[in-house]
């Protein structure tokens, strides 16, 4: 995927006008957060299941190269085998290798976040492999040339409209209008492809080290015939995805569902062990494992290393009023919202990314939603820091920061500066108090007037009552 | 150096140590071999009559549907009455015992049986659950010759046979149930299930019948 994360200002802007997307927002705004408060209201455990979570993973990165030489010797006694690679360079050319050596032709895709993040789809296709996405929502995205605008629902940026145009387009059928039928037509296509196809790529959302396990968690079960009818089965995953145990991988579960979806559960959790067993009648022959790094093991042990807790629930996206805003692609890379803010950087470079850290309100939403306690808002200001350190931030916010720190350092000044720029902007405001242009703050003023400063300043205030509590 | 030292060599230099300390290595077989409990939710913690009731509740509520029976004999007349009511004739059964071991003579007029693996276009299918787990109305199945996995995916219709008395509180009584079953090495896939096949991916609106099974129908028996 084209990185478009330094567009983002421009981007934004466009995407707040294009009514389409507006509309397309608003069934995210009004299903996910809604449904999400209530399931957490039906588990009085959940804020409790989320310290136990967020201890675990704390303890999982403290443990992460042990816990990973498990996974990958019980992998390989249940028959498959794990792939390290470093880099997503690393791991498009294993997963082609291994397409290879099975004469691939065609390949069914489970929905995977990673496979986005190393590009495969366009590089199985350079090198003469057919990528067959079969997750409703990356279906849809494939036959339109598109990308997730979502971690978990992909085509959220999208109406009905344009799943009815690029159906019709693309399966030479008559156009439906009904979501059903529309869902009813892609399960007859894909059901051709599930058969055909010569290997199936799944993600993971847990890797278990006790059992050499792979999960996958799923609505549609499209990653189960993804995995089951192929000769091969490849699972692409990333190395912080491993836990210890079976009941650790269920507290982790008992989360995620609920914080993503507002489901109690979802419909298909399924664990891979390995390849078929000798008398199985069906699965795959062949069982794979790629652990992508890309950039993960640099956060261990950083100020970020907290961001590797991350379980890809979205509710962070689904709470935050910018994304809401602006909706996934404005952030011009594969992951969107606070935790893409946070994580994009890391993989793509911060000279790239600069302005996804500082795209926040600093509201904490994201933060008190997230099922780990991932501290979002702070993660993103340790990026912005880094972002001033470097050198990157514009002249005219190095030089306003600089002012402010200056007259912040100094109290006179500041007092006698913030009073008198407050006395100016009642004056400005005039009879209606809100002042429709201002100097250096047009981001502001474009969009909606600035309300003036209403009474005294603070430390006018305080001085006023410190007199009248002396007096009585 | 390969990905595999790179990877590793960066990990424990932001843990800033070389290998683990024997501590470090005990805690992490200590939490393996244990495989101890996390906080277990208060709802899969009650009586044996109100986990049947609870799981009952959140199967349908999953849109599954559930099926009492007396006893495992009743089955094919009531499978074959499922099936009717669905406009469904064709039958995959798995091939455990349990289930050929039945009456299905009795009902041949009606349904169709046939054992093998799941096949595109097949109407319905019939396999075994090893438990239901009360806490969300799951169930779990796993593979084995027997029971092979196409059948849990590719029918538009998926039945399910579940003792009563395999319904158990939370999903770590499943664990430890597949534990004492397969010992040392888990079959090569455990599906839990919880309703039939649905997706939101278009304008957010719950469609059911994606690419699973349509309609999911649990017999609980006992």
């Amino acid at each position: 995927m084209q990185i478009k994360s330094p567009e983002f200002k421009q981007s934004a802007r466009i995407a707040l006008q294009d009514v389409n997307l507006q509309k397309a927002l608003g069934n995210l705004k009004a299903g996910f957060p809604g449904k999400r408060a209530a399931a957490v209201a039906r588990m009085p455990e959940f804020d409790r299941l989320r310290d136990e979570a967020r201890d675990l993973k704390n303890h999982i990165l403290e443990h992460l190269d042990l816990y990973l030489e498990e996974f990958e010797a019980r992998v390989v006694e249940n028959g498959g085998q794990v792939h390290w690679c470093r880099t997503a360079d690393d791991a498009r050319q294993t997963i082609l290798q291994i397409c290879r050596e099975q004469n691939a032709k065609t390949v069914t895709k489970g929905k995977s976040m990673v496979t986005e993040e190393i590009n495969l789809n366009e590089y199985l296709e350079e090198n003469g492999i057919h990528p067959v996405e079969t997750d409703l929502g990356e279906y849809i995205l494939q036959l339109r040339g598109d990308h997730p605008s979502h971690i978990i629902a992909p085509a959220i940026h999208l109406n009905l409209e344009d799943v009815s145009e690029a159906f019709h387009e693309h399966h030479k059928r008559p156009k439906l209008t009904d979501p059903a039928a529309l869902m009813a037509e892609a399960r007859e296509m894909l059901r051709k492809q599930f058969v055909a196809a010569d290997v199936g790529i799944t993600g993971a959302n847990f890797l278990v080290a006790e059992t050499g396990s792979t999960i996958i968690v799923t609505n549609e079960g499209n990653g189960d015939l993804t995995q089951t009818l192929p000769k091969t089965h490849i699972v692409v995953s990333s190395i912080e995805k491993v836990v210890p145990t079976l009941e650790d991988m269920t507290l982790f579960l008992r989360l995620l569902a609920r914080s993503a979806t507002g489901q109690e559960f979802s419909v298909y959790n399924t664990l891979s062990s390995g390849n078929r067993r000798p008398d199985d009648q069906d699965g795959p022959e062949n069982f794979h494992v790629v652990l992508v790094d890309n950039g993960r093991s640099d956060m261990v042990g950083t100020e970020f290393q907290e961001m590797l807790r991350c379980i890809r629930c979205s509710a962070c996206m689904n709470h935050c009023p910018v994304y809401g805003a602006v909706g996934g692609h404005s952030y011009g890379w594969v992951y969107p919202g606070p935790m893409g803010s946070v994580l994009t950087p890391q993989m793509i470079g911060i000279e790239q990314a600069a302005l996804l850290p500082n795209a926040s309100t600093a509201c904490g939403k994201c933060e008190e939603v997230c099922p780990v306690r991932i501290p979002l808002p702070k993660l993103m200001r340790h990026w912005r820091e880094k972002e001033f350190e470097q050198h990157l931030t514009p002249r005219a916010v190095r030089w306003g920061l600089g002012s402010w720190a200056f007259l912040a350092t100094h109290p006179m000044l500041y007092r006698l500066f913030s009073s008198s720029a407050s006395r100016l902007m009642r004056l400005l405001g005039g009879q209606k108090g809100r002042i429709s242009k201002l100097p250096l703050a047009s981001g502001w003023t474009d969009h909606r007037d600035m309300p003036v400063p209403t009474g005294k300043t603070f430390m006018q205030q305080w001085q006023a009552r410190q007199k009248q509590e002396n007096k009585s | 150096m390969s990905s595999r030292a790179e990877i590793f060599a960066n990990i424990r230099h932001g843990l800033r140590r070389s290998e683990a300390t024997d501590a470090q290595r005990e805690a992490v077989q200590h939490r393996l071999q244990q495989h101890p409990r996390n906080l277990i939710p208060a709802r899969g913690q009650q009586a044996p009559e109100a986990q049947v009731e609870l799981f009952i509740r959140m199967a349908q509520e999953a849109a599954a549907e559930v099926v009492t029976l007396e006893n495992i004999e009743q089955l094919p007349e009531a499978v074959a009455d499922t099936l009717e009511s669905k406009g469904q004739h064709e039958l995959i059964l798995a091939s455990d015992e349990t289930l050929t071991a039945l009456g299905w003579a009795a009902v041949h007029e009606r349904i169709r049986c046939h054992q093998r693996v799941g096949q595109v276009g097949d109407e319905a299918s019939l396999t075994l659950a090893l438990v239901g787990i009360a806490e969300t109305g799951t169930l779990m199945l796993y593979s084995r010759p027997d029971s092979p996995t196409t059948l849990n995916f590719l029918p538009d219709t998926h039945l399910v046979v579940l003792q009563r008395k395999d319904i158990v509180g939370v999903y770590e009584d499943g664990w430890d149930r597949l534990r004492s079953l397969c010992s040392g090495r888990l079959p090569r896939t455990v599906n839990l299930i919880t309703g039939p096949s649905r997706s939101a991916d278009i304008e957010q609106k719950l469609q059911m019948g994606a690419h699973g099974p349509r309609q999911l129908v649990i017999y609980l028996i006992g």
